[in-house]
């Protein structure tokens, strides 16, 4: 890695070269059929004994392995090839930490299961779309859910929001920041009380 | 060597903030594009973020009718009831990401699906806003959009040096400072402009001289070999654009017309079985992609009846 500095990066920029006259497609491709298996993915991670912070990472790995193949040609069916990523590189991170508990190994087949599964169809999927994003926004803090309101219902700017809320511009910061990455986790990622409602 | 982790989330979040907040030009957009082209980790987690705050628009729909009782809820004091109560009446529809690309090479293109709404920004702040099942290709210059199909809404910055073009079908539309929507079906282009002027003229070779210029509250309809214009009440422009919000506004509509509108925007589709039936008129504004909700309103004010068929719904006298 640190012997040749140099070549790795040409490399790197030569893929992402090829890669980029498809952006828009892969970035709607991404948004459209991988986001919404975060919440499964997580949890099938979770049932390998991992912690909070080692799920961020795998996950994000797996979504750069996933649109590193998705470049060159879009997988399809999706979800067996997002899983079969998300198998591997955990089995990669089991080898290189060298303890493998043995439950974890057998749970890995356990996967073939979610791979079955069918999805959810797009009716159900869009009568949960609104109960999602109401019951993460219920669940920002409060001052959080007031700046996105303003933000987005209200349609104030952010200098606006902080003249109103009577708070900084950098606390008007913090609060929608926050608020950007607790809605993708809660969006994308498993909220548990949301799914259970029938 | 691989960045942080949550490092790269926490500059995701930083980016997406930013151009947020504004202001937001265009050597903004060539550095995030430049950050977002450094690794796939970088496009992944900006994607990530900026999809779901993308999702929280959809409390924009919440503004009309409930809005002003949920606004109060948040000057008061934040109350969960209130906001539910507000949020019914939000509009739900396929995520929709708004594009931010720019100085790209080549011709792109850009589709939503059936259900689908999608807004384009273009570099010197035009927007293209693509209802359903709709595809356009921008040309590099970004000066130059294709309606290849469906229907789109173009908010245009005018620049007298670089004339704004949409091509559609054998026609041509050159903006003149203008906001102006689009539509193609079947053999039938309609130009409805709302703002500024915008001129429609023919392509094809053997009607060069067919051309309109059209001013605010005209509608053209082009065809093959017709091209006229009328002018549109401002209500009727305005139920045009319920798309924009998510929601269908038909006026005095036939049923088969409002079932024609729904099946643009729904895998499943409505059908009208019989002519007495598809003669009934309707008013009113309904979401796009709840053909459930209109049709339990067709049973109880048409008094047709309904019957569920998986795929479709027929409706019958």
């Amino acid at each position: 890695m640190a012997d040749k500095p140099e070549t790795g990066r040409d490399e790197a920029d030569l893929r992402l070269r090829s890669v980029s006259p498809t952006v828009p497609a892969l970035q709607e491709w991404f948004v459209r059929e991988v986001l919404p298996l975060e919440a499964t993915l997580m949890q099938f991670l979770r049932r390998s004994g991992r912690s909070k912070s080692d799920i961020d990472d795998l996950v994000q790995d797996i979504y750069v392995r996933v649109c590193e193949t998705a470049a060159k040609e879009l997988p399809d069916p999706v979800k067996p090839f997002v899983f079969t990523v998300a198998r591997n590189l955990l089995i990669d991170r089991l080898r290189r930490e060298q303890v493998v508990p043995i439950e974890t190994m057998e749970d890995l087949d356990a996967l073939n299961v979610a791979m079955d599964a069918p999805g959810p169809d797009q009716n159900v999927i869009a009568r949960e779309e609104l109960r999602r994003v109401q019951a993460a926004l219920d669940r920002l803090p409060r001052r959080a859910r007031e700046a996105v309101i303003l933000r987005k219902v209200e349609g104030l700017s952010w200098r606006e929001i902080g003249q109103r809320m009577g708070i900084a511009d950098r606390t008007v910061n913090r609060h929608l920041t926050d608020a950007m990455h607790a809605l993708a986790d809660m969006l994308y990622g498993d909220p548990p009380d949301v799914r259970r409602k029938p | 060597m691989s960045e942080n982790r949550q490092s790269v989330r926490a500059q995701a979040a930083e980016w997406l903030a930013r151009r947020d907040r504004g202001p937001w030009d265009q050597e903004d957009q060539t550095a995030l594009e430049q950050w977002l082209g450094q690794s796939l980790a970088h496009s992944t987690a900006f994607w990530r973020l900026e999809a779901a705050w993308n999702r929280a628009n959809r409390l924009r729909a919440a503004r009309g009718d409930g809005g002003n009782r949920f606004l109060q809820a948040v000057s008061n004091r934040f109350t969960p009831m209130l906001f539910r109560a507000a949020a019914a009446a939000l509009v739900i529809g396929v995520a929709g990401t708004s594009a931010f690309y720019a100085m790209q090479p080549r011709e792109r293109s850009y589709e939503t699906t059936v259900g689908g709404h999608e807004t384009l920004t273009l570099g010197d702040g035009t927007k293209v806003e693509l209802n359903t099942d709709t595809k356009v290709r921008v040309s590099q210059d970004r000066r130059k959009v294709w309606l290849d199909r469906g229907e789109a809404y173009f908010d245009v910055v005018h620049d007298a040096a670089h004339p704004f073009t949409v091509m559609v079908g054998e026609h041509r539309v050159t903006d003149l400072g203008t906001k102006f929507l689009v539509r193609q079906n079947a053999n039938r282009i309609e130009v409805s402009l709302f703002e500024g002027r915008a001129k429609l003229d023919s392509t094809a070779e053997w009607s060069r001289s067919r051309s309109a210029t059209l001013m605010p509250g005209d509608v053209a309809v082009a065809t093959a070999n017709s091209l006229s214009v009328m002018k549109k009440p401002e209500k009727a422009m305005t139920s045009e654009l319920g798309w924009r919000r998510g929601v269908l506004i038909f006026r005095h509509a036939s049923l088969a017309e409002a079932a024609a509108e729904f099946n643009r925007y729904n895998r499943r589709k409505l059908v009208v079985e019989d002519a007495a039936a598809a003669r009934l008129t309707i008013d009113g504004t309904f979401q796009a992609d709840n053909i459930d909700d209109f049709t339990r309103l067709a049973q109880l004010v048409l008094g047709v009846r309904a019957e569920d068929r998986g795929s479709e719904i027929a409706l019958m006298r």
